[in-house]
């Protein structure tokens, strides 16, 4: 390493003033980047990991400050730094990619403007009428195809993947020598997630640039950077080289972080820390016990007439669901020309898929965004109804029920679903235990404000959930609890099917960790089946016996998950495989 | 993880809700805006004023005195006295509680007709959205006070249709506020779980989504209550709302008026600056209503 790092951060902390006091976001943290170094902050949400790179970039909101502390960049105090240096160093000597690159770039004006306009803010020496080349130069260097036409795009017209090359192009416009990208591939899918990553750290290499990566994922980050530092609750717990991490971690929550990551060749077991792991189980499981013998006296679904259990619970048969094509063109087309439009007038999201679950099953639903899943459990759930197509559940043939009347079918009850964004589908104004109770005020048996309350905390105690959180509001409640009063809410009604559409998407992998360990717990005393909607093949594994791959609204591979994992048929699948990033060292 | 601000863990005991939540919020409320806790103390003179003005005021608000008309304010009469020789103090003061009622009653009343439609507008879409959007565009194709004007002329002039005529030039506003904020959650996370668990859609949209669109509901209709009071003001002030010789503020504004240039500037001036701090404390107190209502900034 040279002498002189170029970002030296010395005993940083940084304070936020609430409205309860002050709160040190991060403390005595030290973080020195090489130059030509790539460096990855690893560390869960709340860790410090974004506020530490946003008080280098001095772009912490007016509540937070640096209170302790050196930030020094190739000799200049940041700390110190004016307001005007400081604008003169953002951009240009660092510059940063956010996580929704859709966010970081103005809707309305076209991605080449866009470029431009840093060009002309930050490099000054350059001729103006040399703009527009510059920038179809620097789009195709992110290997945006046919780059002149793009230049004339708006941010809508490309995809997510592609937006976030015009982001990474944004942020390399001026050759700066420090680029910090924060969460840069959340929300893409893996694919693209690889492209995205191979084409930063090549960029970034040939430019010999220094590149600090903020993540959660500890695979991404160990795949990808040179070293790797860890951070818990605002402080740095360790810091050591990508190679060395996963081989041999040092601190007790590294140690935890990497147990948790979905991983091949570890079992559901495996992700919760070893210490801890048989006393979360230990806690819930006398009430479980309790909870099944109470519900089996009325209706156990484990218990079940022999017949039943030789058919499938459900049955799918080439459903098919169609939008109409909108837009200009079509309309156009209608009012101007009387041939007839050469595409169809139809777009198939789902094209004819069929597949079953049986009872006490788990299958997993894999695939990109686009790909139809989410399509597919919606019509399934009865909330959007099929073009075509077969759905029979238990026997009867539930897909002949508009959505709109099967609210009140008892049916309804039997099929119930964990949606993926904890925060967004518990009512804001409902506390935990009104957001519990509402499917059994509606469709449920009990009656009485106690007798309500009782089954809320039997629930609660299912899930794991503490008493009293019950009457908190959900956002009085963290991202894994607010999981588990979703969870609780889904199995009030003793369902046969839950639809679990990415349920752990939106959390850290250790509390994803605990999640997926109690949706298996609570399946396999439940006697539930699972249609586990995802498009990470890693955590689908973990729970689900069978695994159906779906492209483009077509099932390409269906199998039992170790044999599509370890001997995928497909080119999509083994696509898919090859993206999920691959730490250097697996453990074991 | 993109936010700026430190996740905070909510941790320890869960706060206590119900009314004290509420008086807990009203307090940091009020104690870190001061100008909301300035409408708030504005609001409790009001509505003092208005509940027990008529058994407190030194005399008779309809009673006249000719040997004291016109007379400037004095220690007798605070206000001065009008043309009749009845007391402005008492007049204005008896009249804030006509004035707030027809604010209020309107304001609940275009609330419950614009607010809900809107709902229903937002959440179904199709017809129900075309039909309320028409009938909102076709009330705002008309300049808003000659509209009311007219459905007073039209339906006679009484209290009842002052307050009608309030709340139907006030429907756009209303219907377009809640037809927004319900077309953001109609296909939320909470609403498809709501239908999931049984709940019909009628149900949906008054259990679930309007509790969430009451803040800025409430907001709105302090908002417009300012406006309310102007509005039936002014409607009484052409001539066109509560007959004299009964004590409103547009009333007397417009009595006096026409005493403004021969001097007597107190007959007008004291139920205009009345109205004046009515409106000017409803539009204060929306903001600050917002902040307590909103279980979001309750942490």
């Amino acid at each position: 390493m040279t002498a002189q790092p170029l970002l030296d951060v010395q005993d940083l902390t940084v304070e936020f003033s609430t409205r309860r006091g002050i709160v040190k976001a991060v403390q005595h943290v030290n973080i020195s980047v090489a130059k030509g170094e790539t460096l990855a902050i690893v560390g869960e949400s709340g860790s410090g990991k974004s506020v530490t790179s946003y008080a280098v970039m001095r772009i912490l909101d007016r509540a937070g400050k640096i209170a302790e502390g050196s930030v020094m960049f190739s000799g200049i105090d940041v700390k110190a730094a004016t307001e005007d240096q400081m604008r003169d160093l953002r951009g240009r000597e660092v510059s940063m990619i956010f996580q929704n690159p859709r966010a970081a770039l103005n809707p309305i004006r076209k991605v080449g403007d866009q470029i431009e306009d840093v060009l002309r803010t930050h490099v000054q020496q350059a001729q103006v009428a040399d703009h527009g080349e510059k920038a179809i130069e620097a789009l195709e260097q992110v290997k945006i195809a046919r780059p002149r036409e793009r230049y004339h795009a708006y941010p809508f017209e490309l995809s997510g993947g592609m937006c976030q090359r015009v982001v990474i192009a944004l942020a390399l416009a001026c050759n700066p020598q420090l680029l910090i990208a924060d969460e840069p591939t959340t929300g893409l899918d893996v694919t693209t997630q690889k492209a995205v990553m191979d084409l930063i750290v090549e960029l970034t290499k040939r430019r010999a640039m220094s590149t600090i990566l903020i993540t959660h994922d500890l695979g991404l980050a160990a795949a990808y950077c040179d070293r790797v530092v860890v951070m818990e609750k605002g402080r740095v717990v360790e810091t050591a080289k990508a190679a060395d991490i996963f081989g041999n971690p040092q601190h007790p929550y590294t140690k935890k972080l990497m147990r948790a990551t979905p991983r091949l060749g570890v079992s559901l077991r495996d992700l919760l820390p070893e210490e801890e792991g048989p006393a979360v189980m230990a806690g819930p499981d006398p009430a479980i016990h309790h909870a099944s013998q109470d519900s089996s006296q009325s209706r156990d679904p484990r218990v079940k007439p022999g017949g039943d259990e030789t058919k499938p619970l459900l049955r799918i048969e080439k459903l098919v669901k169609e939008y109409p094509r909108q837009g200009a063109t079509a309309v156009l087309g209608k009012l101007f020309s009387r041939k007839p439009p050469v595409e169809p007038d139809v777009f198939r999201a789902v094209d004819g898929i069929s597949f079953s679950i049986g009872h006490g099953e788990s299958v997993g639903l894999v695939g990109e965004s686009g790909c139809g899943k989410s399509t597919t459990s919606m019509m399934v759930m009865r909330l959007l109804d099929q073009t075509s197509g077969l759905i029979q559940f238990d026997g009867e043939d539930i897909g002949a029920t508009a959505p709109s009347a099967f609210a009140r079918l008892p049916q309804r009850s039997r099929i119930q679903m964990v949606f993926q964004d904890p925060t967004d589908s518990l009512n804001p104004r409902f506390t935990a235990a009104r957001a519990i109770a509402d499917p059994i005020m509606q469709l449920g048996d009990i009656r009485g404000r106690d007798a309500l309350r009782a089954r809320c905390e039997e629930l609660a105690t299912m899930v794991g959930l503490p008493h009293n959180l019950l009457d908190r509001f959900p956002h009085q409640l963290s991202g894994g609890q607010k999981a588990r009063v979703g969870i609780a809410r889904a199995i009030a009604l003793h369902p046969k099917l839950v639809i679990l559409d990415e349920p752990t998407a939106a959390l850290d992998v250790s509390v994803q960790a605990v999640v997926l360990n109690l949706l298996q717990d609570l399946k396999a005393r439940l006697g539930m089946s699972y249609l586990f909607v995802s498009h990470d093949l890693n955590v689908v594994r973990l729970l689900c016996d069978r695994v159906i791959v779906m492209r483009t609204g077509r099932i390409v591979e269906e199998g039992s998950s170790e044999q599509v994992l370890s001997d995928p048929k497909d080119d999509y699948t083994k696509e898919l495989l090859t993206a999920i990033p691959h730490p250097p060292l697996p453990v074991h | 993880m993109s936010s700026v601000a430190p996740a905070v863990e909510p941790v320890g005991p869960a706060r206590t809700s119900g009314l004290t939540a509420i008086l807990e919020q009203t307090r940091y409320v009020l104690s870190e805006n001061k100008v909301t806790g300035f409408a708030f103390a504005l609001l409790i003179v009001i509505l003092i004023a208005a509940t027990f003005g008529p058994y407190v005021v030194p005399y008779d608000p309809l009673a006249s005195d000719t040997a004291a008309a016109l007379k400037p304010p004095s220690a007798a009469h605070w206000f001065g006295t009008d043309q009749l020789g009845r007391d402005i103090f008492s007049r204005v003061v008896v009249a804030t509680r006509l004035d707030t009622f027809i604010a209020i009653a309107s304001v609940v009343l275009v609330f419950l007709m614009g607010g809900l439609a809107g709902i229903a507008a937002g959440y179904f879409g199709g017809w129900t959205d075309r039909i309320v959007g028409r009938i909102a565009d076709t009330i705002m194709a008309f300049p808003l006070f000659v509209l009311a004007m007219g459905i007073v002329a039209a339906l006679g002039n009484t209290v009842q249709n002052i307050i009608l005529a309030t709340a139907i030039v006030n429907f756009p506003l209303y219907a377009r506020v809640a037809r927004a904020e319900a077309n953001v959650r109609r296909n939320a996370g909470f609403v498809q779980a709501a239908r999931l668990s049984g709940n019909g859609e009628f149900r949906i949209l008054l259990v679930h989504i309007l509790p969430n669109i009451m803040p800025i509901m409430i907001v709105q209709m302090s908002l417009t209550m300012g406006y309310a009071i102007l509005n039936a003001a002014g409607l009484s002030f052409i001539g066109l709302g509560v007959r004299p010789p009964t004590a409103e503020w547009g009333i007397m504004v417009a009595e006096g008026a026409g005493f403004m240039v021969s001097g007597e500037w107190w007959i007008a001036l004291f139920p205009g600056l009345a109205l004046m701090i009515a409106v000017f404390c409803f539009n204060l107190l929306g903001d600050g209503l917002r902040d307590i209502v909103d279980p979001q900034r309750r942490t």
